[in-house]
């Protein structure tokens, strides 16, 4: 009797033993899965690094035929497009998070975040042929002319916005991408909008603030952190997003100033070229792309997460 | 008229200033829904034009001729399926892992990090790890390596929904379990993930939706493939990667079929988000 009792108890912590050690290497298969894209990126892209060194990162050649490469030009556009779709997601964001917490009457706020938040799960390709077919024609035919009119004559700033009405290029990709990214920063930040104390908000109401000195006052400042998460996290989408970009970028290899003409990023190279990469260090370049891409995206959505992590550690304890 | 005083006039400019915030806000929620029924209604238009029947029985056409999409509608089937069966039971494996054995623990804190930051990572960079693991080493594409970049981008979701539904049963249940003497394993198995079965399945029903449009990750990977296919290390059609082959083609009868893809995709994606949260709220009604 106490034998078998003791036996199965053993079997028990056999049993637990092993079951927690499958769960810990599932665990650790997470961690690896990213350290490995990063080392086998970084081995991949190692020819490029040796053969260019720094100049890779400075120079604007692509140059399939000679084999010079340079990561600047995509480096640029992924940058810039992204910036461009920060500049209009993050206004609009925080209008929608205002809207759908303060502003909308109660039986609109369901309806409106379940509808912003479909945009989300539009997959990206539908983006990049709505993009392509629809809104480049639209661009080209209406809104680019318009700029190349009217602000492309001023003195500096006239350079970024001067060029032929193509449709395709930077501003194009921006919007685009600034549409992608505006249900993931919204969504973050009403959700931390409405963990803001009432008694605080009353407590400004009562003194007579306005519904947007409270919005600028006391909920911004009160969330601010989760806000810039939410921010970081839109940037880190923007800067990796491939297939929608790969549409109405242009895949041109040229350094331009102008935001109207098209240009490349990094994602968008390597969809578009990886498969016709014909020599080895070309598709090393390629690779390297993907490395400086991946460096890029990991320091800005560690920054998002930190912050996001601090805040909710802060709500926790609260 | 009312050349009124100082504190008059600044409730007036607050009060201006408090209606064209509320207006522009209001604006900012339209413009989000204006792009939303733009898109769909593209999509929507232009994809039941070319919707027809052919769509699901005839394969992919050279440009010129008529087709359809069976192979890569199947392709994509195959490959998400595959990666779900990869990807969701490491996934609760390792969720139950960070919610009941690492949940304070600094360990426990940088997987979830790392898990996190996997989350949000550009797909294509996911898509040239698999090609370097899987397709240069074996030396041609293959469906694998497509179910397999696939599966990346599913663990981060389900780890993190079942991390957190775990973590929100309740302790109580644990004990109460524990304390009949039946080991832990057991109770996880049995307790803890029935009662967290809502979330976690809700979970691995988004990171189905999420890989049914993905596009990056199969570039190079399962490549592309005019003919049926049933090998899986061969190449293998997908609905988003002939949609990106058409689409960026010259030839109209290939835009048309993209634009089928696209709806067939784009339905299937905003259904199965309807599913999962129908699945979710009806079973939190059962719970109450």
């Amino acid at each position: 009797m106490r034998d078998g009792g003791k036996e199965s108890a053993t079997r028990g912590l056999l049993g637990d033993r092993a079951f927690r050690a499958a769960t810990g290497a599932c665990a650790w298969l997470v961690a690896l899965a990213l350290l490995g894209a990063a080392l086998s990126m970084a081995w991949g892209g190692r020819q490029a690094f040796t053969t260019f060194g720094w100049k890779f990162l400075i120079s604007t050649d692509w140059d399939a035929v000679n084999h010079h490469f340079g990561a600047l030009v995509p480096v640029i556009g992924t940058v810039v497009t992204a910036l461009i779709a920060m500049l209009l997601a993050v206004p609009v964001s925080f209008g929608i998070a205002l809207f759908l917490t303060e502003v909308a009457p109660a039986w609109m706020r369901t309806p409106v975040s379940s509808a912003i938040e479909l945009l989300a799960g539009i997959p990206s390709i539908i983006y990049g042929m709505w993009g392509l077919f629809v809104f480049a024609p639209f661009m080209a035919a209406h809104v680019d002319p318009w700029i190349d009119a009217h602000l492309g004559s001023l003195p500096v700033a006239g350079t970024f916005f001067s060029g032929p009405p193509l449709g395709l290029g930077m501003l194009t990709a921006g919007i685009v991408l600034a549409i992608m990214v505006i249900p993931f920063i919204s969504s973050v930040m009403r959700e931390f909008f409405l963990t803001v104390p009432k008694r605080l908000k009353e407590s400004a109401y009562a003194l007579g603030a306005t519904i947007w000195e409270v919005a600028w006052d006391i909920v911004l400042p009160y969330t601010r952190q989760a806000v810039i998460g939410g921010v970081f996290l839109g940037l880190g989408r923007a800067l990796g997003e491939t297939m929608a970009v790969t549409f109405v970028l242009g895949n041109a290899h040229d350094l331009t100033a102008s935001l109207l003409m098209p240009g490349n990023s990094i994602a968008a190279a390597i969809a578009n070229e990886f498969t016709e990469a014909d020599s080895e260090i070309y598709r090393s370049s390629l690779i390297a792309l993907g490395f400086l891409l991946f460096v890029l995206t990991f320091i800005v959505l560690a920054i998002a997460r930190l912050m996001l992590r601090r805040i909710e550690r802060k709500r926790g304890y609260a | 008229m009312s050349t009124a005083n100082p504190a008059d006039k600044l409730y007036h400019r607050r009060r201006a200033r408090n209606a064209v915030a509320l207006v522009l806000s209001g604006c900012a929620a339209a413009f989000g829904l204006f792009w939303l029924v733009w898109i769909l209604w593209t999509t929507l238009v232009s994809g039941m034009h070319a919707l027809n029947p052919a769509l699901f029985t005839k394969m992919t056409p050279p440009p010129g001729e008529s087709g359809g999409l069976a192979n890569a509608l199947f392709g994509s089937l195959l490959m998400s399926g595959l990666a779900i069966a990869i990807g969701a039971p490491v996934g609760v494996l390792a969720g139950t892992w960070l919610a009941e054995y690492a949940r304070r623990s600094k360990l426990g804190e940088c997987i979830r990090f790392l898990n996190d930051i996997l989350l949000s990572a550009p797909s294509i960079v996911l898509g040239l790890f698999v090609y370097a693991l899987v397709v240069k080493p074996s030396g041609h594409f293959s469906a694998i390596a497509g179910a397999l970049a696939l599966a990346l981008i599913v663990l981060p979701i389900v780890v993190r929904t079942s991390d957190e539904m775990l973590q929100l049963v309740p302790g109580a249940m644990r004990e109460a379990a524990l304390s009949l003497g039946v080991p832990q394993w057991k109770v996880t198995a049995q307790v803890l993930w029935r009662s967290a079965r809502p979330g976690i399945v809700t979970g691995i029903l988004l990171a189905l939706a999420r890989i049914s449009g993905e596009t990056a990750p199969l570039l190079f990977t399962a490549l592309n493939n005019q003919y049926w296919s049933l090998k899986p290390n061969a190449p293998m059609s997908s609905v988003p990667v002939a949609i990106f082959q058409f689409a960026m083609s010259p030839y109209e009868d290939w835009h048309a079929l993209a634009w089928a893809g696209a709806l067939v995709v784009t339905l299937f994606v905003l259904l199965l988000g309807l599913a999962a949260r129908w699945y979710l709220h009806r079973s939190h009604m059962a719970q109450d």
